[in-house]
């Protein structure tokens, strides 16, 4: 089979299962359908080399094995989950094998097949990110957004959107950083933090008080990424905000932060 | 003197045996006797008319993703209950471990001072709509099977969910803190059912004095894998 036909019926599929993601009658209608949306030869097909591999009823270490895959034997994978893979055999059945045993495997070719996980490595040089954190904000509770595209392994550019809800007043913060990590090979990682931005915010509407306002906030900071797993992390850190206000006086704002993260 | 001899000859002889490939690339003789493969006419050599094979493996599905709609009740502390609806979208990390994103509303009704008291009203109409997002982590806590008659065998999740998020209710957007626990139900590897209570805390200081409401919500709802 040439390449561009798979992929072309690979997307085709993909828009398929996005009109039914977005359509609960076709869900409902789907769900009763016993066939498998792909057809059998647009599988990814694996030859056991180990003694036997093991079917699973389900995605997870605690399903029963009720189906043994002897060498020599090859098997098609229907799709991926966490780290859980479908298999269905020559004869039909259908079982779930962990990625430990499926990297044991071979290609139709003989060759050794890599089922790209995630890793360390791809912690240090992905160059997307996305997460939410949340904590303090000067005393108010704060929930945030951000997405960072790294320019080198050691700086990234950040944007941020996150939104404040105090005693006292709610408001909304945008804003836009450079970060630097010093160690980015590190399962710790510590960075720093430069930015600049604009913050909103409105009093609460059972206290009287000033106007909404609008003001220019810049901010520096550190704080630390760890990897988890797969393309997981946890983030932390520390902000020290000045609002630049319209009185006379500039306030200033200490601001801390645990959430997590992807990176792709 | 004679085995001396001997011995010395035969260490020579070892020498010029063993060594003579070395001496000769040494002294540039080996040259001759291998000649460069470049040297051979163009003509003569077999060009095996076979082109590498190039299998290009479908990607494997990686179904990560669960996104989905739920219908159900929510019971807004002294605003009585009412019908809430949302859409869920959530991200399987590990086989335990997933992280969801929930988007809901409902309505609340009046309450018991505002019926009683004939027409007072504490918040206006538009400022009974209650919308919240929630950022959830969650925990498989105790994955299974059921079966139903004999043939037929569906895998279940129990879980519990935690997180934290926004609600708009009464004029204002409340930090809320959610709590709770479901059942997903299997359809089939990529279709699922699940019915979910939620606890949504948040603090309110509408009727005088500041406290935090419990507004408990349970709803159905149907995901998808992708």
């Amino acid at each position: 089979m040439s390449g561009p036909s798979t992929t072309t019926i690979l997307s085709t599929l993909r828009q398929i299962k996005a009109v039914i993601a977005t359509c609960l009658c076709a869900v409902v209608l789907q769900s009763f359908l016993s066939a498998p949306v792909q057809a059998a030869d647009e599988l990814r097909s694996v030859v056991v080399a180990d003694p036997y591999l093991e079917m699973r009823t389900g995605p997870g270490r605690g399903y029963p094995i009720f189906h043994v895959v002897d060498r020599g034997e090859s098997v098609q994978i229907v799709m991926q989950r966490t780290s859980w893979y479908q298999i269905r055999t020559d004869r039909g059945e259908e079982g779930w094998v962990e990625r430990e045993q499926m990297e044991k495997t071979l290609q139709p070719d003989g060759q050794q097949v890599s089922f790209a996980a995630a890793t360390i490595e791809d912690f240090t040089n992905a160059k997307w990110e996305t997460g939410v954190l949340a904590g303090d904000f000067g005393g108010a509770n704060i929930v945030s957004l951000y997405g960072s595209y790294s320019l080198n392994p050691n700086v990234a550019v950040e944007f941020w959107g996150s939104q404040i809800l105090g005693n006292f007043s709610n408001g909304w913060m945008a804003s836009v950083n450079v970060v630097h990590e010093a160690f980015p090979e590190w399962r710790v990682s510590p960075f720093f933090t430069l930015g600049a931005g604009a913050i909103y915010t409105k009093p609460k509407s059972t206290i009287i008080q000033g106007p909404d306002r609008t003001d220019q906030v810049g901010h520096v900071g550190a704080g630390f990424r760890v990897y988890a797993t797969r393309r997981f992390l946890l983030r932390a850190e520390y902000k020290s905000y000045v609002v630049f206000t319209s009185r006379n006086e500039n306030e200033e704002v200490e601001e801390w932060k645990v959430g997590f993260a992807f990176f792709f | 003197m004679e085995s001396r001899f001997r011995v010395l000859f035969l260490i020579v002889a070892m020498i010029s045996l063993s060594g003579c490939a070395a001496t000769k690339n040494l002294f540039g003789f080996g040259n001759e006797e291998a000649p460069p493969p470049s040297a051979e006419a163009p003509g003569q050599v077999i060009d095996p008319e076979v082109e590498r094979r190039e299998i290009k493996e479908p990607k494997i599905d990686h179904e990560d993703f669960e996104v989905g709609a739920y219908v159900g009740i929510m019971s807004i502390e002294d605003f009585g209950s009412n019908v809430s609806y949302g859409v869920r979208l959530a991200y399987h990390i590990t086989e335990g471990f997933f992280m969801e994103a929930t988007v809901g509303q409902s309505d609340g009704g009046l309450t018991s001072f505002e019926v009683l008291s004939g027409g007072a009203r504490l918040i206006t109409d538009s400022e009974r709509t209650m919308t919240y997002y929630n950022l959830n982590v969650g925990y498989n806590i105790l994955p299974g099977e059921v079966f139903f008659g004999e043939g037929r065998a569906y895998n279940t999740n129990l879980y519990l969910t935690a997180g934290l998020g926004s609600t708009t209710f009464a004029g204002d957007d409340r930090f809320t803190v959610n709590v709770g626990a479901g059942y997903r139900f299997l359809l089939t590897d990529s279709v699922a059912l699940h019915l979910d209570f939620r606890d949504h805390l948040f603090d309110i200081d509408l009727l005088g004095e500041e406290k935090t409401a419990h507004n408990l919500e349970s709803h159905l709802g149907i995901t998808v894998f992708f």
